[in-house]
């Protein structure tokens, strides 16, 4: 009775962890159909989750929001995983405006999409709010990241093999000059920087990142300061499957938010039928663990058992 | 409507071909003959055209074009012969790769087309000069041109017909703001103008008449000509009232002295399979003579009468 107790409420606890354990709540309905006394001993004995208001019995809010979430892993990934492509995009960038979502999002969608399913994603978005996403994107997010964040998601990006070496040489050069005369405060709204990073194709820019890093002695990361948006949009263009791993990881950390919690579904969704195998080899080289090692410990359910299946275990 | 006239029946593209290599032969070139068959044939006659000349005679028609005739009618025919989508992404070209953007050219290509017809030009471009059309503007336009330049061309607009009013309250009000302020390059001018639908932008500019009395563009007249403010009211013509902004370019150009040869070829080329019917009704109630007879005041020779032959002489 004491391990059933255990599990029940390990499996209801909805704690730190990534779903729920739905075969072992399933299994104590079963076993405590009929007994009330059962349930009732079950709610005095898990203070936290069940509380008293005078006579009454309640449950806690903070609890139950936490399993709503865990609950619903599973259903919001069924229904990612059916949905086109381009609706997911739309909606995850739709979330960025109006609810707390961060803004990477839009960086990683913007940036690791192909001009294709970028201009798609951004059909849909039209198809689905009546708005184009440049236009909300630039009313809503007035922050100084902003004009970045049009032009990126603005991009509609040459996608051919030609590449202006002496140009991506010129432009690294340029970038060099802006990084040093700088504020790291104003690089991120310094329009060489914006022009280069939303127009230039993705192998040019590529080049571009490669000669800075001869001109230099080290990588563009390392100069751009705590310009998250910069980092992100940077890596996002240059090592997606890192930034993808990065990512995950940063959903498992102890005291993980929701937001990043959520990436983990978002990452391995929308990369499952594309880069999938990079993403894990790079994770696996970077955590020195695997991925479904970490899934497997992390996660629970049938929530975990999708996640397994999507990255090819 | 287009002002274009083709002959019923119309001859075959292999008649045509013959024609103009009849035209090219011997001492100089029978204009007249040339005239006759391009400038009464749409697009796909064109590029039959074309593609029977290069088959029967094993050589390029622009080329043998470009070596028979010369100067403004040259430019005309060649800008001419080209279907609309590839046309506007050469004149795009030619534009961005002048000693100073020639904005006009850029503003009315981002402007009047629909979201779908600017993203055909911009393909077509890609597959043309191996760069995106707003890497290319981004990268030889300076200054608040280039912020404007970009935001136009970059971005995908929604094209429906839903409009907030609340939103264009607002929008009206920040407009105003900025227009009182003499602030003609902010921000907020320049995300409205390029971001929002035209339904919208139009409901916007209604709510600015109805509280200030005074359209916007009349809002945006300075006393001392300023190049971007003229650039800024010639976008929010070109979004808002094509067929007037065209209308009053050619007023401009056929009824004040000095002579724009390439700008009068530009809106005629343009528009003669397009909606030159409507722009020159309007001329003709503006200007107190036909768009004809203005136009042969102002050219002679086979320019005029290229440029006759497509208003619908």
């Amino acid at each position: 009775m004491a391990d059933e107790t255990l599990s029940l409420k390990k499996a209801f606890s909805g704690h730190g962890g990534f779903g729920v354990d739905e075969t072992t709540m399933a299994a104590m309905v079963t076993k405590w159909r009929k007994q009330p006394d059962q349930k009732s001993r079950f709610r005095s004995d898990f203070s936290g989750f069940f509380t008293k208001i005078g006579s009454i019995e309640k449950c806690e809010d903070d609890y139950l929001l936490r399993l709503k979430t865990e609950f619903s892993r599973f259903k919001n990934i069924m229904v990612l995983w059916l949905m086109h492509p381009w609706e997911r995009d739309a909606r995850w960038m739709h979330h960025v405006m109006h609810k707390s979502y961060p803004f990477t999002v839009i960086v990683e969608i913007a940036c690791t999409r192909t001009s294709e399913e970028l201009l798609g994603a951004k059909r849909a978005y039209q198809a689905l709010f009546n708005h184009s996403v440049e236009e909300d994107v630039a009313y809503h997010i007035k922050e100084s990241y902003s004009k970045l964040l049009v032009g990126l998601v603005s991009s509609f990006r040459y996608e051919g093999p030609q590449v202006d070496n002496d140009m991506a040489k010129w432009e690294a050069k340029a970038l060099g000059n802006v990084i040093k005369s700088s504020g790291s405060g104003k690089l991120i709204q310094n329009e060489e920087v914006i022009r280069i990073l939303t127009t230039r194709s993705k192998r040019h820019l590529k080049a571009t990142f490669k000669h800075y890093k001869e001109l230099h002695g080290k990588p563009i990361e390392e100069d751009l300061g705590a310009n998250l948006c910069l980092q992100e949009t940077v890596k996002c263009i240059d090592k997606p499957a890192k930034y993808f791993s990065e990512a995950i990881n940063i959903a498992f950390k102890e005291g993980a938010d929701k937001p990043s919690k959520l990436s983990l579904t978002r990452v391995i969704i929308s990369r499952a039928d594309v880069d999938m195998e990079e993403i894990k080899e790079t994770y696996h080289k970077q955590f020195g663990v695997k991925l479904e090692d970490m899934i497997t410990k992390n996660t629970h359910g049938h929530y975990k058992d999708t996640l397994l299946t999507l990255i090819g275990k | 409507m287009a002002t274009l006239s083709i002959p019923n029946p119309v001859p075959s593209a292999i008649e045509d071909a013959e024609k103009l290599r009849k035209a090219f032969q011997g001492w100089g070139t029978d204009e007249k003959a040339m005239i006759a068959v391009l400038a009464h044939r749409d697009a796909a006659q064109r590029k039959q055209i074309k593609i029977a000349y290069e088959e029967q005679y094993k050589e390029k028609l622009l080329k043998r074009i470009e070596s028979e005739i010369s100067g403004h009618f040259e430019r005309a025919v060649y800008r001419w012969i080209f279907d609309p989508v590839e046309r506007q992404a050469i004149m795009a070209n030619i534009a961005i790769k002048n000693k100073v953007v020639d904005f006009p050219v850029i503003i009315e290509i981002a402007c009047i087309n629909s979201s779908n017809e600017l993203l055909a030009v911009k393909q077509v471009y890609q597959s043309l000069y191996k760069h995106s059309l707003e890497e290319d503007v981004a990268s030889h336009a300076t200054g608040d041109f280039r912020k404007l330049l970009f935001a136009l061309v970059g971005t995908y607009r929604y094209d429906g017909e839903e409009i907030n009013t609340e939103l264009a309250k607002t929008e009206a009000k920040i407009l105003n703001d900025a227009i009182t302020k003499g602030e003609y390059n902010s921000d907020e001018i320049i995300r409205i103008l390029s971001t929002r639908s035209k339904a919208q932008l139009q409901a916007t500019f209604n709510c600015y008449k109805d509280a200030h009395n005074l359209s916007i563009t009349k809002a945006l007249s300075t006393k001392t000509p300023n190049d971007f403010v003229i650039a800024l009211r010639a976008a929010i013509r070109c979004r808002t009232t094509p067929t007037k902004y065209f209308e009053k370019v050619l007023r401009n150009i056929l009824q004040k002295s000095g002579m724009d040869e390439d700008a009068l070829t530009r809106v005629i080329v343009m528009h003669a399979e397009k909606d030159l019917k409507e722009i020159k009704e309007l001329f003709q109630t503006r200007a107190n003579m036909t768009l004809e007879q203005a136009v042969a005041k102002k050219t002679s020779g086979d320019y005029e009468n290229f440029l006759l032959a497509l208003i619908g002489n």
